[in-house]
């Protein structure tokens, strides 16, 4: 019964947000400003029917309801409860509907928000969420309903994918569809801007935070993700190039260049008709993600269960969106208004080589995904696009943008002295040669282009930090700290997210140095990598509570004395037949060891792979640090109080003021 | 492009699936014993694409094909054959969509001219929006504008 009621709450969701995106071009007709704040209660109701919906799914999960074809075919009453849940958006239909959630999530938060919107861009914006929401629902119901019954019930599930068996699934794509999704708000503002034909700093302060926030998200999502293939897939790589972690890279590069360009719309009136286009284009970029993973045009370890009517409607949604909002962008952008003039050397400049670097790397993924398709469908030629080819490709392009980055930081609003900002950062350039200098002389005979990646995150940490200190520098130490606790968060943002940069750009680099060994090795063999010796202790059987498990005992040693014990494993799941590997980790600092096992031969020795990784987990430190800078940035006392024009200002310069001290006006 | 038939789908399908699922690749065994020559291998294998996996190199790869080209590999390695040889011997066998990176010839100038393409248009772009945008240079005083301001000094320094 619960099914059928969660069915028929995702209808009238359907009718709720059709309402939703009517209502705002009627009110316009009409005049009337009550039908325009329907949509506010219609968002909110929109989420609560969605997210009962999903919460109905979820209930016939979690308590195995194998009528429910959905369940059947993705769960097992003998899954552990997190998988259970996590298994509820581990398959097409869930997903879809943790997508629209997500995006209804969205509309009824900027719904709720009490920052200074203008009620018609709100309302407009409203209606364009609304409208990309009906139309995700309708492609729910119409070609992959999650509450489709089964008659007869059988008795078992057929078990998730044991690949997705794994806490990652639990947080992987929830943080993921946030970001994702979360750029559909800044093109539904982007939209409802052109459609009104207006376009200003407050729309811009309006937006920022939307695009600041699933900035994070995705940040994170993408981290998670990385981290997630590097334990399980089971080879030690962190990023492969595969065509749906391009999808999810091209919105974040397009996604990152947004950031920094609504920055100039907000703070000088400028580049409004390229953020305009950058907002349309992330959002499209994310939803040709989502027709890439689901519609089967290119497979990966990612695709779900591949349907052709499915991907005809992803695409025909995908051309309704894109095209429309290009066409309305052809249309309106030439009557939006050119703002702030700034000379080619100042932070505007800066920002926009940042967005045109950014930009260029993110065609180039685009154009290597494709092309192979494309050029297939052309002349019938196959080629491949693959990981050599993006590493030539990307570095050269997001080496020269970073080295931008603390020039950026330092150089003044429209015109910027370049040799003063040298000076400035003259010490962090002198102490990142040291830096590298020292890398080259510490890993003597190593890879060469490994020291110059640290020197560079090394740069750009210091950077960061200069700029911090040159801002609050005073006579006094204690000044200077109060000066620096006085610094808006937006400035301490910007410098920590900088910073997490550096902190990933190291990580990569020294990868360069990671030590690979593999042998087959009998009981009480060693296996070297590095610093570390593996001792293979044993090799044991272990039932799980859907798999079984052959676990070897790996010591790990460190100049003879034994540091840890890891146990990497290969699971056997019955309910699939199927196996996949699980590897064993020991973190030593941001290093990791990691080891795989291979066969097991019938002489009794285990082939085993073991990994030696220095400053691995700085990859995603670095990307965690990014999204916290981010975070930071959102809490800056601007987005908390709105338009600080129409506020007294800062009454007390020592600290920010607190939001309920700010008198009502 | 046209979609797999079932068949071939039911095929590729079984494929990923029956592959072993064996932590990384290289199998120990399939090591050559000089050290330059395995380091060697590994580069050229993570050029080569696995042509029954998804997006996998030889290198990554467990599949029994991905173990025969890693042989064919160190097998050409070890007759003494350059990298760029080695590389040609299996590209003449599968075919271009071996390569990982693919060649530079007409049909995929595009491809790789994608970055320079988007650097370069952008920044005449660029270039001609800044033009355009800057204030137009003073130009000078007409012979009327002269007079008048001579006018001026003139009647200010005889008061």
């Amino acid at each position: 019964m619960l099914i059928e009621v969660g069915h028929y709450a995702l209808a009238l969701a359907l009718a709720l947000s059709l309402t939703q995106m009517v209502m705002p071009v009627w009110a316009s007709r009409a005049g009337d400003p009550v039908l325009r704040s329907i949509t506010v209660p219609a968002a909110l109701a929109t989420f609560a029917c969605i997210a009962f919906a999903f919460g109905a799914l979820t209930y016939a999960h979690v308590t195995s309801d194998f009528s429910v074809q959905n369940v059947v075919e993705n769960s097992h009453s003998m899954k552990p409860l997190i998988y259970k849940i996590s298994g509820v958006w581990g398959n097409h239909e869930g997903s879809m509907l943790l997508w629209v959630l997500i995006l209804a999530l969205f509309g009824a938060v900027v719904a709720l928000a009490r920052n200074s919107v203008p009620p018609v861009l709100r309302a407009n914006t409203l209606g364009v969420q609304a409208a990309i929401t009906a139309v995700f629902l309708l492609f729910i119901l119409v070609t992959s309903n999650p509450f489709a019954r089964l008659n007869p019930a059988p008795m078992e599930g057929r078990d998730l994918n044991p690949l997705l068996q794994d806490p990652g699934l639990a947080i992987h794509p929830p943080l993921l569809y946030l970001g994702y999704v979360g750029f559909s708000i800044t093109f539904a503002f982007a939209i409802a801007a052109l459609i009104e034909g207006r376009i200003d700093a407050a729309w811009a302060r309006a937006v920022r935070p939307w695009t600041l926030a699933a900035w994070c998200f995705l940040t994170v999502g993408i981290a998670m993700g990385s981290y997630w293939a590097y334990y399980e897939l089971g080879w030690g790589g962190w990023w492969f190039w595969d065509p749906v972690e391009n999808a999810s890279l091209m919105p974040w590069l397009a996604g990152t260049a947004l950031v920094h360009s609504t920055v100039v719309m907000e703070k000088r009136d400028a580049l409004k008709v390229w953020t305009v286009l950058l907002a349309i284009l992330t959002f499209s970029l994310s939803l040709l993600g989502t027709f890439l993973v689901r519609s089967g045009v290119l497979t990966s370890v990612h695709t779900f269960a591949t349907d052709p009517t499915r991907g005809t409607f992803i695409l025909g949604i995908l051309v309704l969106f894109i095209g429309g909002s290009l066409a309305l962008y052809a249309w309106r952008a030439p009557t939006l208004r050119q703002g702030g003039l700034f000379a080619p050397i100042s932070r505007e400049g800066a920002l926009v080589m940042n967005n045109l670097f950014l930009s260029a790397a993110c065609a180039t993924v685009l154009v290597g995904t494709l092309y192979p398709l494309a050029l297939e469908s052309l002349t019938g030629e196959k080629i491949s696009v693959g990981p050599p080819f993006f590493n030539l490709t990307f570095v050269p392009l997001a080496v020269p943008l970073l080295l931008v980055v603390p020039f950026g930081q330092t150089l003044a609003w429209k015109r910027g002295d370049l040799a003063a900002a040298s000076q400035r950062l003259f010490v962090g350039f002198a102490l990142a040669i040291a830096v590298t200098l020292l890398a080259v002389a510490v890993t003597w005979g190593g890879p060469v282009g490994a020291p110059l990646g640290i020197g560079l995150g090394a740069y750009l940490i210091l950077g960061a930090a200069f700029e911090i200190v040159t801002r609050a520098r005073a006579k006094t130490v204690g000044v200077s700290l109060r000066r620096a606790a006085g610094l808006p968060r937006s400035a301490w943002g910007t410098a920590l997210a900088h910073a997490g940069v550096g902190v990933t750009v190291i990580g990569i680099a020294a990868q360069a140095w990671s030590v690979e060994a593999l042998a087959t090795l009998p009981r009480g063999g060693e296996l070297r990598a590095g610093p570390y010796v593996a001792v293979l202790e044993g090799v044991l059987p272990r039932t799980g509570p859907n798999y079984t498990e052959t676990v070897a005992h790996l010591t790990i040693r460190e100049g003879g004395d034994p540091v840890g014990v890891i146990e990497p494993g290969k699971r056997f799941y019955a309910s699939r037949n199927m196996s996949v590997s699980e590897a064993g980790l020991l973190t030593r600092g941001v290093s990791q060891v990691y080891a795989s096992v291979g066969e097991t031969g019938t002489d009794g020795r285990v082939g085993i792979r073991l990994y030696y990784k220095p400053l691995v987990l700085l990859i995603w430190l670095g990307a965690v640090v990014m999204a916290l800078g981010g975070g930071l940035s959102l809490t800056d006392r601007r987005f908390r109080v709105g338009a600080p024009a129409s506020r007294p200002a800062i009454r007390d310069a020592a600290g920010p003021v607190p939001p309920h001290s700010v008198p009502a006006e | 492009m046209p979609a797999p038939s079932p068949a071939l789908r039911a095929l590729l399908l079984a494929l990923v699936l029956l592959a072993p699922v064996a932590a990384g690749a290289v199998q120990p065994e399939e090591v050559m014993k000089d050290p330059a020559l395995e380091a060697r291998a590994r580069t050229i294998s993570a050029e080569l694409r696995c042509l029954v996996c998804q997006n996998q190199s030889i290198d990554d790869s467990d599949a029994p094909l991905a173990r025969d080209l890693r042989l064919i590999v160190r097998e050409r390695l070890r007759q003494g054959d350059g990298d760029e040889a080695v590389l040609s011997y299996v590209v003449q066998r599968y075919g271009e969509f071996v390569l990982l990176r693919p060649v530079l010839a007409w049909h995929t100038a595009f491809l790789w001219f994608t970055p320079v393409l988007v650097v370069g248009l952008g920044g005449l772009a660029l270039w001609a929006a800044a033009r355009r945008r800057r204030p137009a240079p003073p130009r000078g005083l007409t012979a009327a504008e002269e007079a008048a301001v001579a006018e001026l000094v003139r009647r200010a320094e005889s008061r």
